[in-house]
C-alpha cells in the first residue's frame, strides 16, 4: 500500500512538472514549400529548425507542415498551425507572403515571420538573405573555370529574389570576363528533380560548361557529373553528388536566426522587422571551394572576404539595364528597395524576363 | 555525339516512364477498372528501387524490388477495390496519398546519398554509328524494355484470346461473368500488371533518369501517365506517341528557352500539356471508334451474384 502510495505521488508530480512545463513551452510552426528531404533549400530551413531545438531544449515545441503549395493552400496550412497553439510561426517561401499577412490578422498574439518577402505588419517580421552576395563570387568563379565563356543558369520562376541572383552572378562574372554570357533556362516550379535534368542536360548540349542552380534538387549537379562539367550547388553543400563537379555551394545558414527569434519571443521583445541579412552576419556560407586551381580559389576567398567585410557590394555601378538605360552611376549603390522589388536584368543578360 | 542525338536522348528517357506507366494503367482500364493510384504506385517503385539498389550496389536488383513494390501496392488496391469493392476513385486518390506518405517514410534514411545509375548499352560500332547510333543501340535497358512492352501490350489485348477476355471484361463485366469469365480473378491479374509498371516507371526515374532519391520525386508523372491512356482513347500506340509528344515538347521547350527565343517561359512550361492534349484529342476525333474503345464498364463496381 505504501508502495503503491509513493508510485501515485511521483506519479502526479510528473503530471504537475509536465503541465508546468507545457504552459511555459513556446510552440513554433514551420511551413515548407518542399519535403525536408530535397537536400536543398527546404532541407536547410529544417536544419535550422533542429538546430532551433537543440539549442533551446525543452523550452520549445517545434512542428512543421510539408509540401505546402503557395496558393489557398497555404492559407489554410498556416491557420491550421496558429489554431494548433503554436505562438511563433515561420512561413518559408516567397508565395506565403499574401497568406501569411492575412492569417497574421486573425491570429493578433501570434507572431509570424516570412522569409524572402516585403510585406510586415504589427506581428509580421520578414527575413530575408542576401543569397545574391554568394551568387556574385559564383559569377567571378566561373568566368575564370569556363573555356567556353557561358554559363548556364536554371531557373525557378522569375520573382526577385531569382533575378538578383542572376543579376549579381552576371556581375561577378563580367568583372572577370567582361564578355561572359548566360542562358537562362526557367523551370516554373521549385522542385521536379526530373525536370530540373533535362533543363541542365539542355542547357551542357547548347555548349556550357559550367551550370548554376536557383531549383531546390540536386538533379542538376548530377548531370554536371556526368557530363563531366563543373557546377554550383543550391541552398545546401552537395559535394556527395559532384565530388569532382562541385565548385561551391551557397548554404543557407538559417539555424542562428531561428534561435535569436525564437528566444525574442520567450523574453517578450519580439518586434517586427524586416531583415536582410547576408555574408556579413552569418547567413549565407559559402561552401568549400573545390575542383578549382589555387589562383581561382584564391580570387574566391577574396572577393567573399571583401562582400562580408561590406568593401564590396555587389551591386554597385557603373552598372547599365539590360537595355542600355543606365541604372547605376559610377559608386552609388543599390538600395535594398530595389533590390528587394527586382524586375531587370542587368546588361549582358541574353533573355528576355518573364513578367 | 551531335545535337540532334543528344535531343532524341533526352526526349527518349522523359518519355519512357509516362510511356511504361501509361501501358500498365491502359491494361488496367481495359479490364474495367479505374485506378487513380499510378502515382503512388510510381513513387513506392521509386523508392524502393534505389533502397535496394543502393544496399547492393545492384541497378538491376533494385529495378526487380521496384517492380515487386509496385505490385504489392496494387495489390492492396485490389484487395480493396475487387474483394470489398470499394469505391475505386477514392480507393486510388488514396492510394496516391499513401505511397507519397509511406515512401518519404520509406526513403528517409536515403536522402542526401548518390544512387546506382544503370548502365547504357553499348555495341561496338553500331552505338557509334552517326546521328542514331545512340539512339537505337546505346540507351539504357529500361528503354528497349518499354517498346517491347508496347509491342507485347498490343499482342497481348489485340492478337490473344486472353486479351479479348480481359476486354470483354472491362466492357460488360455482366456479361462476361454470365459466360463463366472469372471476372475478379482477371481484374486483379490486370490491377498486378498495372502496378508492375507503375513501379518499374518509377525505378527508371530513380535508377536512370535522376540517380538519386527525393521526397516526391514523380513530382505529378504519375498524373500525367493516367491522363495519357484517356487522351489515347486506350490504345497503345497512341500512348507511345502521346508520351514522345510530351517528352519531345517538354525537352524542345527547355531548348528553346536555352535559345533565347523571347516567348513568356510561363506559356513555355505549359507547351508540353496543351500539345498533347491537343493532338491526342484531333486524332481521336472519330466518336465511334473512341466509343468502341471506350471501356464501358470502367470504373463501376462488380460485386458477382452467386
Amino acid at each position: 500500500m505504501k508502495k503503491l502510495m509513493m508510485a501515485l505521488t511521483i506519479a502526479t508530480s510528473f503530471a504537475v512538472a509536465g503541465a508546468a512545463n507545457a504552459q511555459e513551452k513556446l510552440k513554433v510552426g514551420f511551413i515548407y514549400i518542399g519535403p525536408p528531404g530535397d537536400f536543398g533549400w527546404t532541407y536547410q530551413h529544417d536544419q535550422g529548425r533542429k538546430e532551433l531545438e537543440k539549442a533551446l531544449g525543452d523550452k520549445v515545441e517545434t512542428t512543421f507542415l510539408e509540401n505546402v503549395p503557395e496558393g489557398a493552400d497555404a492559407e489554410r496550412s498556416i491557420e491550421r498551425l496558429a489554431r494548433a497553439g503554436n505562438k511563433l510561426i515561420f512561413t518559408t517561401s516567397f508565395g506565403y507572403m499574401d497568406a501569411t499577412i492575412k492569417v497574421a490578422q486573425k491570429f493578433p498574439d501570434v507572431k509570424f515571420e516570412h522569409a524572402t518577402g516585403y510585406k510586415t505588419a504589427e506581428n509580421v517580421a520578414v527575413y530575408n538573405s542576401r543569397f545574391y552576395e554568394g551568387r556574385y563570387v559564383q559569377g567571378v568563379i566561373a568566368a575564370k573555370m569556363s573555356t567556353t565563356g557561358v554559363a548556364g543558369y536554371i531557373g525557378s520562376f522569375p520573382i526577385p529574389e531569382v533575378v538578383q541572383g542572376i543579376n549579381s552572378f552576371m556581375l561577378g562574372a563580367q568583372s572577370v570576363n567582361p564578355n561572359f554570357k548566360i542562358k537562362i533556362i526557367w523551370a516554373n516550379s521549385w522542385f521536379d528533380p526530373a525536370k530540373e535534368a533535362d533543363a541542365a542536360k539542355a542547357l551542357v548540349d547548347q555548349g556550357v560548361d559550367i551550370i548554376t542552380q536557383h531549383t531546390d534538387s540536386t538533379a542538376p549537379m548530377q548531370v554536371a557529373a556526368e557530363r563531366k562539367i563543373k557546377a554550383f550547388g543550391q541552398a545546401s553543400d552537395m559535394i556527395k553528388f559532384g565530388p569532382e563537379t562541385q565548385l561551391t555551394s551557397i548554404v543557407d545558414n538559417w539555424g542562428p536566426y531561428y534561435i535569436e527569434r525564437a528566444k525574442a519571443v520567450l523574453d517578450g521583445t519580439w518586434k517586427t522587422h524586416n531583415v536582410f541579412h547576408g555574408m556579413h552576419e552569418g547567413l549565407v556560407v559559402m561552401a568549400p571551394y573545390t575542383n578549382m586551381p589555387d589562383d581561382v580559389k584564391k580570387l574566391a576567398e577574396e572577393t567573399q572576404a571583401k562582400i562580408t567585410s561590406g568593401e564590396l557590394k555587389p551591386f554597385t555601378g557603373p552598372i547599365k539595364k539590360q537595355d542600355g538605360s543606365e541604372w547605376l552611376k559610377a559608386g552609388e549603390t543599390a538600395d535594398d528597395k530595389t533590390i528587394l522589388g527586382m524586375n531587370f536584368y542587368v546588361a549582358g543578360v541574353d533573355d528576355k524576363l518573364p513578367q | 555525339m551531335t545535337m540532334f542525338e543528344a535531343i532524341l536522348l533526352t526526349i527518349a528517357t522523359a518519355a519512357t516512364p509516362l510511356l511504361i506507366a501509361a501501358l500498365g494503367e491502359l491494361v488496367v482500364e481495359r479490364s474495367g477498372v479505374l485506378n487513380l493510384g499510378v502515382e503512388g504506385m510510381m513513387v513506392m517503385g521509386a523508392v524502393a528501387g534505389f533502397a535496394v539498389a543502393q544496399t547492393t550496389g545492384s541497378a538491376w536488383l533494385g529495378m526487380v524490388a521496384a517492380i515487386l513494390a509496385g505490385a504489392a501496392f496494387s495489390l492492396l488496391f485490389g484487395f480493396l477495390t475487387l474483394t470489398l469493392v470499394t469505391n475505386q476513385v477514392a480507393t486510388g486518390l488514396a492510394l496516391t496519398l499513401l505511397g507519397l506518405g509511406a515512401s518519404a517514410m520509406i526513403g528517409e534514411s536515403f536522402v542526401g546519398l548518390p544512387g546506382v545509375k544503370m548502365a547504357s548499352l553499348y555495341i561496338p560500332g553500331f552505338s557509334d554509328s552517326p546521328y542514331v547510333g545512340k539512339f537505337l543501340f546505346g540507351q539504357d535497358p529500361i528503354f528497349y524494355i518499354s517498346i517491347l512492352l508496347t509491342i507485347g501490350v498490343v499482342w497481348f489485348l489485340f492478337k490473344t484470346r486472353a486479351g479479348l477476355t480481359l476486354r470483354a471484361v472491362g466492357d460488360n463485366h455482366t456479361s462476361a461473368h454470365s459466360l463463366g469469365v472469372p471476372v475478379v480473378r482477371i481484374r486483379y491479374l490486370a490491377v498486378l500488371f498495372g502496378g508492375a509498371c507503375a513501379g518499374l516507371a518509377g525505378g527508371q526515374l530513380s535508377l536512370v533518369y535522376v540517380p538519386q532519391w527525393v521526397e516526391n520525386m514523380t513530382a505529378g508523372r504519375g498524373w500525367i501517365a493516367l491522363a495519357l491512356v484517356v487522351f489515347a482513347s486506350w490504345r497503345p500506340w497512341r500512348i507511345l506517341a502521346g508520351a514522345y509528344l510530351f517528352g519531345a515538347v517538354s525537352i524542345g521547350q527547355l531548348h528553346a528557352q536555352a535559345l533565347g527565343i523571347g516567348i513568356p517561359s510561363q506559356f513555355m512550361s505549359s507547351l508540353p500539356y496543351l500539345a498533347t492534349i491537343v493532338v491526342l484529342v484531333l486524332i481521336s476525333r472519330n466518336k465511334r471508334l473512341t466509343l468502341m474503345n471506350t471501356p464501358t464498364s470502367l470504373g463501376k463496381p462488380f460485386v458477382p451474384d452467386r
